[in-house]
């Protein structure tokens, strides 16, 4: 979809060779690949291109009373560990991490859709961060805020997305490990590979058994996981229809749990924004990893004595965005995860053209196999729309015009979710006066999309509770 | 005297409206804009859309001496650089320009006639653009007089930061003036001097206002040059200009662009930005002069798959 030019990019792809995928992978339990107790195994695609990558063994209740029982046998060992013993292994495994990049960031791509750039730039870096920065924490415990020697909470059962199945394993298993207690973790039924060649790097950098285990599954696997009894801890990253049903699950029991769901991001653009730096953060908002992005700036919320002006500037730079193979560098748009989140996101958005919003999408051929979805931007939306309230998980952006900042922030809390939000002014009095009315959990000036292992990340209201990442991160994981 | 196209209405009619235009444009956020400029750098430019960009970063050079030991045997030689970047392969397209002191104008446009090189020339007591109004003056109409195509001027930095900006609009509207029509004029705003994005932008929208067919970013005299960042926010700014007045105005990216890599980038940006209208010498130059050589360079590697090395260009 590269603009009309005689400056044409020709194609740059990734080499696919740096990563070695295997035809069949099986579950990691106790320090071992082994198959699943009743066999079951399922394809994982290329959702570019729909090709079938591997096999990968399908857990069942039975494997995850197996795996919970190896974690639960490792976490006598791990728990024991002086911290600047465990901070030895996940430093281990941080450098593995990094000589891997780019084996992992082909992979990840392949495995989830989203551009190589991304990846390679956005989201391994991240990967290899999270676990240096536990690392960093697993000998200072004493130093948390937490009181003295707080004490690990046991097996944590954790259940992840595919929208960074890699990024997300790391801000699960990072604080998890570094706190002293073991995993068991469930990567996503569409994006399993990456997790299971971080089992191969909890091999090479001898983690105990038992300490690390993932089991690649559908949401039976996870139901089973949350419910199990010998787990302590249930961490899960995804919708909040899930959300729920974990949270009705695990009520009445001593588990502890935190919830990352869902959300629909408000990104406040004042009369007085830099204006070209605001269309790109809009761009990095929604348009990042396909709109897949839980914290995406899906609302743009823009005062009206600007609205057109920026409207222009939008469109004109969505129409140099490139969408197309993933594995090329220069792309910016890659596939949609799954034919089944394809098919929502248009349900959507077809919704949203019936409900009388304004569909705008930039001239743009799509490829003939895979799972693809056209940067789409809604007008003329409104608080009512069902656009503007339930969250598309996709590239589709709803505009809706304010007036006054009081109106901007009522606008913005006029959500069921409250996870994220951004703020684009000159004026630093104001950004400080809205961000200390908006009820989200990661508010953004100036920038959006922005992650850094230092800084805590979680919701409010229906996106969930808990937090992830920072110090605050540590204590999901200790008994405090 | 050039007026103000009219969708800008009659900003230039005091210096209190000037003012308030120029500070009230759209701020610029630092931060996301030189990770924009980052992000553009990564585009990956291979084969053919390589070959195509070396060859138009060569047909966009203003290949450059301006040192006080010029002499004329110095600038015949760039002069014959320019028309024949590459002796070895006759293909190779010619420079945009050279550009010369005022007084080496009619040497160089005797070494460059017939070819379509034009002759720039920095008029205005460059570098500094310290001296009187018609010391700048007369240095213009002694270079146009002598042939120049364009007149690369600068501003005077002082009264920009000063906020005497009715001055540097009057300065470049009378340089303009002494232009004529038959040179066309690049406005150098030393952007390193300017120091803030927010001064650039202004810089840029008042060089424009003003009647300025290129900005240009810097003299390579001083400290900082050009920069993806500052080269891509006045790519924004032309951009937006013309979306407002329907007036085209070129750019040009000045000092400190050595490499091919570094060129490639800056095109990466232009194509981008403001567009492919601009991917054409006649909307986009780079002030160089060690650019032109890696640029060859990296031409004989493209036909040969060997990299030959200094050797095999010249070393004018």
């Amino acid at each position: 979809m590269a603009s009309a030019s005689a400056f044409e990019y020709a194609p740059a792809p990734e080499s696919r060779s740096v990563v070695d995928i295997a035809p069949s992978y099986g579950l990691f339990i106790d320090g071992e690949f082994t198959e699943a107790a009743d066999g079951k195994v399922f394809k994982t695609v290329s959702p570019s291109t729909e090709e079938v990558l591997s096999e990968v063994a399908q857990a069942g209740a039975e494997d995850v009373d197996r795996a919970v029982k190896a974690a639960r046998r490792a976490f006598e060992k791990w728990s024991a560990l002086p911290g600047s013993e465990r901070a030895k292994y996940l430093f281990r495994i941080a450098r593995i991490i990094q000589e891997r990049s780019r084996e992992l960031a082909v992979l990840e791509t392949l495995d989830n859709g989203k551009p190589i750039k991304e990846t390679r730039d956005a989201d391994l870096p991240l990967v290899a961060a999270h676990f240096f920065y536990y690392a960093g924490w697993a000998d200072k415990l004493d130093h948390a805020g937490f009181g003295a020697n707080p004490r690990p909470l046991g097996v944590a059962g954790q259940v992840i997305p595919w929208n960074f199945p890699l990024l997300m394993l790391a801000w699960k298993i990072a604080p998890a490990l570094a706190t002293g207690n073991t995993v068991v973790l469930k990567p996503a039924e569409t994006t399993p590979l990456s997790a299971l060649f971080f089992a191969d790097i909890c091999r090479q950098a001898g983690l105990p058994k038992g300490v690390v285990n993932i089991l690649p599954g559908y949401g039976d696997a996870g139901a089973a996981l949350v419910e199990h009894p010998d787990v302590n801890k249930v961490a899960f990253t995804g919708s909040t229809a899930v959300g729920k049903a974990i949270a009705r699950q695990v009520a009445g029991t001593d588990k502890k749990v935190t919830l990352e769901l869902g959300g629909k991001g408000a990104n406040i653009v004042f009369d007085d924004a830099p204006i070209d730096q605001a269309v790109e953060g809009v761009v990095t908002g929604i348009f990042f990893n396909q709109g897949q992005v839980c914290c995406a700036g899906s609302r743009l919320l823009v005062q009206e004595s600007i609205h057109d002006e920026l409207l222009d500037s939008l469109k004109r730079r969505l129409s140099t965005l490139r969408l197309g193979d993933p594995l090329d560098k220069n792309t910016d748009i890659g596939a949609i995860n799954s034919a089944e989140q394809l098919s929502r996101i248009t349900s959507l958005v077809e919704q949203g053209e019936a409900e009388g919003a304004e569909r705008w999408s930039p001239a743009c051929a799509l490829p003939s196999s895979g799972y693809w979805f056209a940067p789409t931007l809604f007008t003329n939306v409104t608080q009512a729309h069902t656009i503007a309230r339930d969250e598309i998980f996709g590239p589709v952006l709803s505009v809706l015009t304010f007036r006054t900042p009081d109106e901007a922030v009522a606008k913005a809390n006029n959500s069921q979710y409250g996870l994220s939000a951004g703020i684009w002014t000159e004026k630093g009095s104001r950004i400080l006066a809205v961000a200390s009315k908006l009820r989200a959990g990661v508010i953004w000036s100036n920038t959006f999309n922005k992650f850094d292992p230092t800084s805590p990340f979680g919701g409010y209201k229906e996106s969930g509770f808990g937090r992830e990442g920072g110090r605050h991160g540590l204590e999901a994981y200790l008994d405090v | 005297m050039p007026t103000t196209a009219p969708a800008l209405g009659d900003v230039t009619a005091s210096d209190s409206t000037l003012r308030r235009f120029l500070h009230g444009l759209p701020g610029v956020d630092t931060v996301g804009l030189e990770a924009r400029a980052a992000s553009l750098g990564t585009r990956s430019i291979k084969t053919t859309a390589k070959a195509y960009a070396i060859d138009l970063a060569i047909s966009m050079v203003d290949l450059t001496t301006l040192e006080g030991a010029d002499t004329p045997g110095k600038v015949r030689a760039l002069g014959a650089k320019a028309v024949h970047p590459d002796p070895t392969d006759r293909t190779t397209p010619t420079t945009a320009a050279v550009c010369v002191y005022p007084d080496m104008v009619a040497t160089a446009k005797d070494a460059v006639a017939g070819s379509g090189v034009k002759v720039a020339s920095v008029a205005t007591a460059f570098p500094a653009g310290r001296a009187a109004l018609d010391v700048k003056l007369a240095d213009v109409h002694d270079a146009v007089a002598a042939g120049a195509d364009e007149i690369d001027m600068v501003i005077d930095r002082g009264a920009f930061l000063a906020g005497k900006y009715m001055k540097v609009y009057d300065e470049i509207t009378a340089v303009k003036e002494a232009c004529g029509t038959s040179a066309r004029l690049k406005v150098i705003f030393e952007t390193g001097e300017l120091s803030t994005y927010d001064n650039i932008r202004r810089a840029s929208w008042l060089g424009m206002l003003a009647g300025a067919d290129f900005i240009k970013t810097s003299t390579g005299k001083v400290a900082v040059n050009a920069t993806p960042a500052n080269t891509l926010l006045m790519l924004e700014a032309v951009r937006d200009f013309r979306a407002q007045t329907g007036v085209q105005v070129g750019v040009k990216p000045a000092g400190g662009i050595r490499t091919t890599k570094d060129a490639i980038k800056f095109l990466v940006l232009v194509n981008e930005t403001a567009g492919a209208d601009w991917l054409d010498n006649h909307w986009f130059r780079f002030g160089a002069s060690s650019l032109l050589n890696d640029l060859l360079m990296q031409r004989q590697k493209l036909a040969t798959g060997r990299y030959s090395g200094p050797d095999y260009v010249t070393v004018d």
